[in-house]
């Protein structure tokens, strides 16, 4: 591969990365906080109704995870393409 | 010793802590003093971000805010955490790439236009001085409802030592002064949820608190939702109840997107050594945030429980049910002086009743019931909540001294940030980049010193004599953020072919939409009065609250640029290599 495919195809892989954290983020925060909220207080886990822990305390979380999965998953494509900073 | 004694020494002895941090982090060059010299920890500046971030609004209204709208409240807890996603996924890392030290400039560089650079300090310019007009103002109302002095003292103070630590330390110094600011901030928000957390739920932790179950076995938030409802109010847990839920969807994603183009926020990542670090770095800024942000909520609905039980001890209705007004505990009387807090025995039965008298069915019965004849509780500033909360749960003063030091280092901290951003963005971009690029760095960094120095004073005017519309402000800010730089700088990694032509039209399409759909509905400049119609949403174009426009305005941007950017030539070839090098970490 040239240089140019090469950076092409990083940026590809890191694109479809970036897709799959968004959908992730959009679900948590707006699909089970918000618009899902309704039908998903009917399950209760312990006090919380489900829609209801999302909106104030799931989606944070889930966010957190997301940021560290993304870092960690760059720094992985970083040293496959050999782009990794020292 | 006296509160208010206990008070002034704690936070005069964070103050020294402040003023010592500046003698030893003093900034010599203009890479020190815009961006810490690059040198800065991801741990340590996830820290720092986190201060920066968390302003006096989410340390002290943020809770009474979500014990008022209950899960609605919901949108500002996803929208002001839901950002960092962004940032850290579509901006951080490409900007630390960039390496230069202010948003403007990357935006000047990117779209090859001292225009496209002067606009974007235009939107820096006006969301950041609309912001810390805010900040200066949450630490005059710290000093003064707590520390018992003057508006005017404590408010001089606060920019003094501002003065101190930024004027000379620059962002080197406001680093480190953030991150003992969050120490004090943090400890001073949960050591109070955790002692209240422990006395209703006996479970020590705020977050598992908030789903626990409290004396009587039923759930806390169960037990929450069915006082409210039998008070007339809707559940807790209601969704719909606070705002539409197309009206929070709008606010989520306006929040999240206005987070993300903060600049202030932005530059915390210029200051990491590597790529790497940027992304790790918003993560760690998270998980700070994400401590006081999942403690809010039990916060928020631990206050509400106590308030109405300290009201409403018996059953509704019941003769005895409500609160004798001679037996208000000290807290009640303490804030009834401040004015926040204020009562009136309507019905004249000697007791309070807090309800909700705006529902009519519910105050009809009410008043052929139980013989009440309004809401007792005149005024309840939702303020309260915070400042109050471990006066209500029975703590020792030093844990109440504690709050108002905490209170006054999330404003100082996030002023503090603000400031470096106004300044760089009038010594950077407008006279080194713009008008004076010959400027030696010595004569660039006196430069930052002065403006730095003319807009704390200028802060702390305006904090002064506040022009009357500090609430609106905040939501004008994110809705900028939004809709003018977000949408920019994404297109300026994510679009190779954006050129300066759609940037700049984008842009302004997004700021002058923004600007207008709220000056239509909050009045023009926010002169009362001259709003053209009125602000609800029997008036609102679709249904849509002018907070959560910002959304609007950023698709709006991105229209017009992909627009704008078809028909006009196509950026020259050393930008889009430009382009390519900002994507990858190292150029191999």
């Amino acid at each position: 591969m040239t240089q140019e495919e090469r950076r092409s195809e990083y940026w590809k892989i890191n694109l479809k990365v970036i897709g799959g954290c968004m959908f992730i983020w959009a679900l948590v925060s707006l699909g089970f906080g918000i618009i899902l909220a309704e039908p998903l207080n009917a399950i209760q886990i312990g006090g919380y109704k489900l829609g209801f822990w999302f909106a104030q305390q799931g989606s944070i979380y889930t966010f957190i995870a997301l940021i560290f999965f993304y870092a960690w998953r760059m720094n992985k494509l970083d040293r496959e393409f050999d782009v990794y900073e020292d | 010793m006296s509160l208010q004694v206990l008070s002034l020494i704690v936070v005069g002895m964070t103050f020294a802590i402040y003023i010592g941090i500046a003698v030893w982090a003093r900034a010599g060059s203009t890479s020190e003093f815009y961006v810490a010299g690059k040198g800065v920890h991801p741990v340590a500046n996830g820290m720092a971000t986190a201060a920066d971030w968390m302003s006096a609004a989410s340390f002290i209204s943020m809770a009474g805010l979500i014990a008022f709208l209950g899960y609605s409240g919901g949108a500002y807890l996803m929208g002001w955490t839901g950002g960092y996603v962004l940032m850290a996924l579509l901006l951080a890392p490409y900007l630390r790439k960039f390496g230069k030290f202010t948003v403007p400039e990357f935006i000047g560089d990117r779209f090859y236009s001292k225009t496209a650079r002067v606009v974007a300090v235009i939107s820096l310019l006006a969301m950041s001085i609309t912001y810390v007009i805010g900040q200066m103002r949450g630490v005059g109302i710290a000093f003064s409802n707590i520390l018992q002095v003057d508006l005017t003292v404590g408010l001089i103070s606060g920019m003094v030592i501002v003065f101190i630590y930024a004027v000379f330390g620059g962002m080197k110094g406001i680093t480190y002064t953030q991150i003992a600011q969050y120490v004090i901030m943090i400890f001073a928000y949960t050591v109070p949820a955790i002692f209240i957390a422990l006395q209703l739920t006996g479970n020590p932790l705020p977050q598992l608190g908030l789903g626990a179950t409290v004396e009587d076995g039923r759930y806390l938030l169960d037990a929450l939702d069915q006082t409210l409802v039998d008070l007339g109010f809707a559940a807790y847990t209601a969704t719909g109840a606070g705002m539409t839920q197309m009206n929070m969807f709008l606010l989520t994603i306006s929040l999240m997107i206005g987070t993300a183009g903060l600049p202030h926020v932005i530059v915390r990542f210029f200051t990491v050594p590597r790529i790497r670090d940027a992304r790790k770095s918003a993560g760690w800024a998270l998980v700070f945030i994400a401590i006081l942000y999942t403690t809010a909520p039990a916060v928020g609905a631990m206050a509400m429980w106590n308030l109405l039980n300290t009201v409403q001890p018996g059953e509704v209705g019941a003769e005895d049910g409500n609160i004798a007004f001679d037996d208000k505990p000290d807290w009640m009387l303490r804030w009834e002086q401040t004015g926040l807090l204020t009562f009136d025995d309507k019905n004249n039965d000697g007791r309070l009743q807090y309800y909700n008298d705006r529902n009519p069915e519910f105050a009809a019965m009410a008043e052929e019931e139980f013989g009440w004849e309004g809401n007792e509780i005149v005024r309840l500033d939702r303020d309260i909540m915070v400042l109050a909360n471990p006066e209500i749960a029975g703590l020792p003063n030093w844990v109440i001294a504690l709050v108002a030091a905490g209170g006054i280092a999330a404003a100082l901290s996030t002023a503090a940030g603000l400031l470096l951003a106004i300044s760089s963005a009038i010594s950077h971009d407008l006279l080194k980049g713009t008008f004076t690029p010959n400027i030696s760095q010595k004569s660039e960094l006196l430069a930052a010193r002065i403006s730095m120095g003319g807009a704390i004073i200028l802060a702390g005017y305006l904090g002064l004599n506040p022009p009357g519309f500090a609430a609106e402000v905040v939501a004008l800010a994110f809705g900028l953020a939004a809709a003018s730089l977000f949408p920019t700088l994404m297109m300026g990694i994510f679009f190779k072919k954006m050129n300066k032509e759609g940037a700049i039209a984008g842009m302004l399409a997004g700021l002058i939409s923004t600007l207008v759909y709220i000056f239509i509905y909050k009045g023009w400049f926010f002169f009362p009065g001259t709003n053209m119609f009125p602000d609800n949403a029997d008036y609102w174009l679709f249904g849509i609250n002018p907070t959560g426009f910002g959304v609007i305005g950023a698709l709006l941007n991105f229209a017009v640029a992909y627009g704008v950017s078809k028909v006009t030539a196509p950026p020259p070839d050393h930008i889009q290599h430009l382009v390519e090098s900002v994507r990858v970490p190292k150029a191999d």
